[in-house]
C-alpha cells in the first residue's frame, strides 16, 4: 500500500469511538489500557515499553538500572495522609521499588496555575523534601512551569525516578508461575476511598486516611531475606483489580482470589456501600502484591508482617494455568466471577 | 458493618441453597424487577448457587436502562448548552444517547456535575444564581420523594433556577405489562425491597390475585436474596400466590407515608415511554402543574429530536425477560461496557452489564 | 435499583420535618442526610439511606427474628441424604 509520508502515521484509536481523550482514559482501566497500547505504543515502540512494566530495565556497562516516571494531578491538594507533593515522591519511589531497585533519584517537574497560594507550594514542596529525606532519596533536578489562571487545576507534578538493581533476582511478570500465592501487604482501596471523601462536593466526612508509603523498606528485607519473589506490583489508580488483571494478562495466567481473604478496612468498606463503589477498583498508594512460590509463602508473610507497612499481610488468592478469564474472584458463598478492570471512572451511583 | 454482614453469612446462604433443593419438584421461573438486586444476584453468584429447576430472570428493573433515548437527548442538549449547570446522579453519565452521553458532553465543555443526593443540586442552584441548574430525576419510586423534596423546597425558597428533568417511573404498572405479555412466562415475582419501603405493598395483592403469581418483598443481601427467592418457590409448589414480605426490617405494609404524601403533593402520574419496551400507560410520573416554573421540558426550548438506537441491541426483550445477555449476537463482542450499544450494557446493574462484569465468559 | 445502605444517627437538628436532618454513620465514614421522611427518629437509631435521604427507620426487633426465623427454617427438617 503506497502511504504518502508526509501525512505520517494515521491515529490508530478509532476517531469514531473516541474523537476526544475522555478522563476515563487516566482512570487506569480498560480505556487506559487502550490508549496505552493502541496510541503511545504504537508510536514509541521499544523493547522496554514492550515488557510493559512500571519501570523500565536499563543495562548502562554492567549497571543494571530501573528508570520510571509519573505525573500527579490529585484534586483535592492535601488529603488526609499526605498531599499531592509526598503521594509524588511515594508513587515514584514504588515503582522503582517493586522493580527491585534501591530508589536513588528523582526529578521533580511542576506545572502551577497563575494564582495558587505560595504557601501551598511551600507546604507541598516541604512534603515532597520530608518524604524523599525518609526514603533515603534525593530529588536533584526539576522544572517549574506557570500557566493562565484556568489553564490547569492548581498544580501538577511530574516524578522520575532511577534506582539500581544490586541483586540477581528478576522479578516481573514473566517469572510469574501456576502455583504461585499472591500476597497483599494490607488493606486496600484505602487512597481512593480517602481522596472521595476529601471532595466536598460530596459531603462525606470520613478519618479514613491514604495509605500513600514509601514501600522501598519493606520490598528491600524480602530481598535481603533472599526470598525467590516472582514479581511485584504496586497498587495504583485502577486499585487491585487493575494491577491483578495487567500481571494476569503479561504472564499469561489466570488469577484467582478469595474474596473473603482480602483485607479491607471497614470504614471504606461502609463508604464503598454507600456510594456503590467497587473497593476492587478504588486506588491504593502503599500497597503492592508480592508474588511468591507457594513454599516462600510463610516465610514472607513472616517477614512482610515485621514491618510497620506490612502488619495486617495476607494470602488473597494463587496463579493458575490461563483460562477464560484473566481474574476470577471466588466470593465468601464459593461462587466464581469476573474480577475486571475498572471501566472509565468511579463514578457514585444510586441504583 | 452492622446489618449487612449478618445477611453475608456464607454459611447460611449455603445451608438455604441445599433447603431450596430439597422442596424444588418442579421448574420454576422467578423474575427480579430492581436492577440492584439483578448487582447483587450476579456479584454474590447467587443464581448459580440455586438448583437447577429454578430460573432467575432480571427484569426492567433498572432506571437507567430504560430511560427513554429521547430524554437523554434531551438531557445531552441542556448539559451542552452554557447558560446550564446540569446535576445528575453518577448511574447516568454513561448512558449513551443518539452517539454520546453525559461523560462526552462534559469533556466537550458542557458543565456537568455528580451529585449524591438531588438536595445537592439544589444547593449548586442557590450559589449559582446567574446558572440553570438542572437535575436529572430518573428512579423508580424510592428516589421519587428525593426529588420531590429538592423541587418542593426550591418552590418554598424562591429559587427560580432550578428545574427537574423528570424520567421517573413506576413498577407496578411494568409488572403488569410484563405479565401480560405474551412472550415472558413468569411464575413468580421477586419484589424490589426499596421501592416498597417507601410504597407499601397493598398494591401488590391485587396484581398476585389478577395473574395468581406469588409476590415476595425481598431485600438485597445474599440471605434476604435467598430468602425471597425461597418464599417464592415454596409458595409455588403449593400452588399459592400470595404476597409475602421477606423484608420486614426495612418494609412496613404501608410504606413511608410522609414520602408518599410528599411524591402526591409534586408529582402525578403519566404515561411512560420504556426504553426498549414502548409506551406504557401510567407507569411514569411528571411534575404537577404548580411546578410549571422548575419542569425542565417546559421553561427550555427543546428542539425535538428522533433518537438514532442500535439495530443489534436486544435491550427491550432481555428486560422482559424473554432473553439472557449472553444469547445477544452482539454481546461481549461489539456490545462492551466500553462500546456499549444499549442502555442494559452501560447502566452497572443493567442485566449485560452484570453479565459481562461478573459472568465466566466462555470466550475473552 | 436503589442503593438504601444502614447507618447510625449520631445527631439531628432542625426546626421542622421538612428541614430535619441529622449526622448518619456508616462505620466510620459520615453524612447530614435528611430525615424528613422518618420525622420520628431518634438519635442512636438505625436508617436506610438512599440518595441523600433516610427512607425507614430500620426494625431492629424485626431484624433479629428474621435472623431467628431463619434458623429455624434451616434447622427444621434438614434435607436427608436422598432429597436432593
Amino acid at each position: 500500500m503506497n502511504r504518502d509520508k508526509t501525512f505520517g502515521p494515521v491515529c490508530p484509536i478509532p476517531i469514531s469511538d473516541y474523537p476526544v481523550v475522555l478522563l476515563a482514559h487516566g482512570g487506569g482501566g480498560t480505556l487506559t489500557g487502550q490508549l496505552m497500547d493502541k496510541l503511545f505504543m504504537a508510536a514509541f515502540d521499544s523493547p522496554q515499553l514492550r515488557n510493559k512494566t512500571d519501570s523500565a530495565l536499563l543495562t548502562v556497562n554492567t549497571d543494571k538500572l530501573a528508570f520510571t516516571t509519573d505525573s500527579f494531578v490529585v484534586s483535592p491538594l492535601f488529603f488526609p495522609g499526605g498531599n499531592i507533593g509526598s503521594l509524588a515522591v511515594h508513587g515514584t519511589i514504588n515503582d522503582l521499588a517493586t522493580a527491585g531497585a534501591k530508589p536513588l533519584y528523582l526529578s521533580a517537574g511542576f506545572i502551577i496555575e497563575e494564582g495558587l497560594s505560595m504557601t501551598t507550594l511551600w507546604d507541598i514542596v516541604v512534603s515532597m523534601a520530608e518524604t524523599a529525606r525518609a526514603a533515603g532519596v534525593s530529588i536533584v533536578t526539576g522544572d517549574t512551569k506557570v500557566v493562565e489562571r484556568g489553564k490547569c487545576d492548581r498544580v501538577y507534578i511530574n516524578t522520575s525516578g532511577v534506582g539500581i538493581i544490586e541483586h540477581n533476582l528478576s522479578i516481573g511478570p514473566s517469572q510469574i508461575c501456576p502455583g504461585d500465592n499472591i500476597i497483599v501487604n494490607g488493606d486496600i482501596g484505602r487512597h481512593g476511598m480517602a481522596i472521595m471523601a476529601a471532595r466536598e462536593s460530596l459531603g462525606f466526612k470520613s478519618k479514613i486516611e491514604s495509605d500513600a508509603a514509601s514501600l522501598t523498606g519493606i520490598v528491600q528485607t524480602l530481598i535481603d531475606a533472599g526470598i525467590e519473589i516472582h514479581c511485584l506490583r504496586d497498587l495504583t489508580r485502577g486499585g487491585l483489580a487493575s494491577a491483578a488483571n495487567e500481571l494476569a494478562a503479561a504472564s499469561d495466567t489466570t488469577i484467582e482470589l478469595d474474596e473473603s481473604k482480602i483485607p479491607v478496612d471497614s470504614a471504606v468498606a461502609g463508604f464503598c456501600e454507600v456510594l456503590g463503589i467497587d473497593v476492587y477498583h478504588s486506588a491504593c498508594e502503599g500497597r503492592m502484591m508480592i508474588i511468591v512460590p507457594e513454599k516462600e509463602t510463610n516465610r514472607c508473610l513472616e517477614i512482610l508482617k515485621k514491618n510497620e507497612l506490612g502488619h495486617e499481610s495476607a494470602v488473597i488468592g494463587r496463579v493458575t494455568d490461563s483460562k477464560s478469564t484473566p481474574v476470577v474472584m471466588v466470593s465468601a458463598v464459593g461462587t466464581r466471577r469476573v474480577l475486571s478492570m475498572l471501566s472509565g471512572e468511579q463514578l457514585p451511583r444510586i441504583c | 458493618m452492622k446489618f449487612i454482614d449478618e445477611y453475608r453469612d456464607a454459611n447460611a446462604v449455603k445451608r438455604l441453597a441445599d433447603k431450596m433443593a430439597s422442596v424444588v419438584a418442579r421448574d420454576w421461573t422467578l423474575m427480579e424487577i430492581c436492577g440492584g438486586q439483578t448487582h447483587a444476584i450476579v456479584r454474590f453468584g447467587i443464581d448459580e448457587l440455586l438448583p437447577d429447576k429454578v430460573t432467575l430472570v432480571h427484569g426492567p428493573g433498572c432506571p437507567v436502562c430504560v430511560t427513554a433515548a429521547l430524554t437523554i437527548d434531551t438531557a445531552l442538549d441542556l448539559a451542552a448548552r452554557p447558560d446550564v449547570i446540569f446535576c445528575s446522579f453518577g448511574d447516568m453519565l454513561r448512558v449513551p444517547g443518539s452517539g454520546k452521553d453525559l461523560l462526552t458532553v462534559r469533556a466537550q465543555g458542557g458543565d456537568v456535575r455528580t451529585v449524591y443526593s438531588p438536595v445537592d443540586a439544589l444547593a449548586i442552584a442557590k450559589d449559582n444564581p446567574d446558572k440553570k441548574v438542572v437535575f436529572f430525576a430518573i428512579g423508580f419510586e424510592t428516589t421519587a420523594p428525593t426529588t420531590a423534596m429538592a423541587v418542593y423546597r426550591a418552590a418554598q425558597e424562591h429559587v427560580a433556577n432550578f428545574s427537574l428533568l423528570v424520567s421517573h417511573v413506576l413498577v407496578i404498572p411494568a409488572m403488569e405489562s410484563i405479565l401480560s405479555s405474551p412472550e415472558a412466562s413468569i411464575d413468580g415475582f421477586l419484589a424490589a425491597g426499596h421501592v416498597c419501603t417507601v410504597t407499601g405493598y397493598y398494591a401488590y395483592h391485587a396484581v398476585a390475585q389478577k395473574y395468581n403469581t406469588p409476590i415476595v418483598v425481598t431485600g438485597f443481601e445474599p440471605l434476604d436474596l435467598m430468602r425471597g427467592i425461597y418464599a417464592c418457590v415454596s409458595q409455588l409448589e403449593a400452588g399459592k400466590s400470595e404476597v409475602d414480605n421477606q423484608y420486614s426490617r426495612a418494609v412496613k405494609p404501608e410504606g413511608n407515608l410522609p414520602a408518599l404524601k410528599m411524591i402526591d403533593g409534586v408529582f402525578e402520574i403519566c404515561d411512560r415511554e420504556w426504553r426498549g419496551l414502548g409506551t406504557i400507560p401510567a407507569s411514569g410520573l411528571k411534575l404537577k402543574q404548580e411546578y410549571a416554573h422548575h419542569d425542565a421540558e417546559l421553561i427550555f426550548d427543546l428542539k425535538p429530536s428522533v433518537p438514532e438506537e442500535s439495530t443489534v441491541c436486544i435491550s427491550g426483550r432481555i428486560l422482559q425477560g424473554a432473553a439472557k445477555p449472553p444469547q445477544c449476537p452482539a454481546f461481549g463482542t461489539a456490545c462492551t461496557p466500553e462500546h456499549p450499544l444499549g442502555a442494559t450494557m452501560v447502566s452497572s446493574e443493567g442485566a449485560c452489564a452484570a453479565y459481562f462484569k461478573y459472568r465466566l465468559l466462555s470466550k475473552r | 435499583m436503589c442503593i438504601a445502605v444502614p447507618g447510625q444517627i449520631k445527631s439531628i437538628k432542625g426546626a421542622n420535618p421538612i428541614e430535619l436532618r441529622g449526622t448518619v454513620d456508616f462505620g466510620g465514614v459520615e453524612r447530614d442526610i435528611m430525615l424528613s421522611f422518618v420525622p420520628e427518629s431518634r438519635i442512636g437509631d438505625w436508617v436506610l439511606v438512599h440518595a441523600g435521604f433516610a427512607i425507614t427507620i430500620i426494625d431492629e426487633d424485626s431484624a433479629r427474628q428474621t435472623l431467628r426465623e431463619f434458623d429455624q427454617i434451616l434447622d427444621e427438617s434438614e434435607p436427608d441424604g436422598d432429597a436432593g
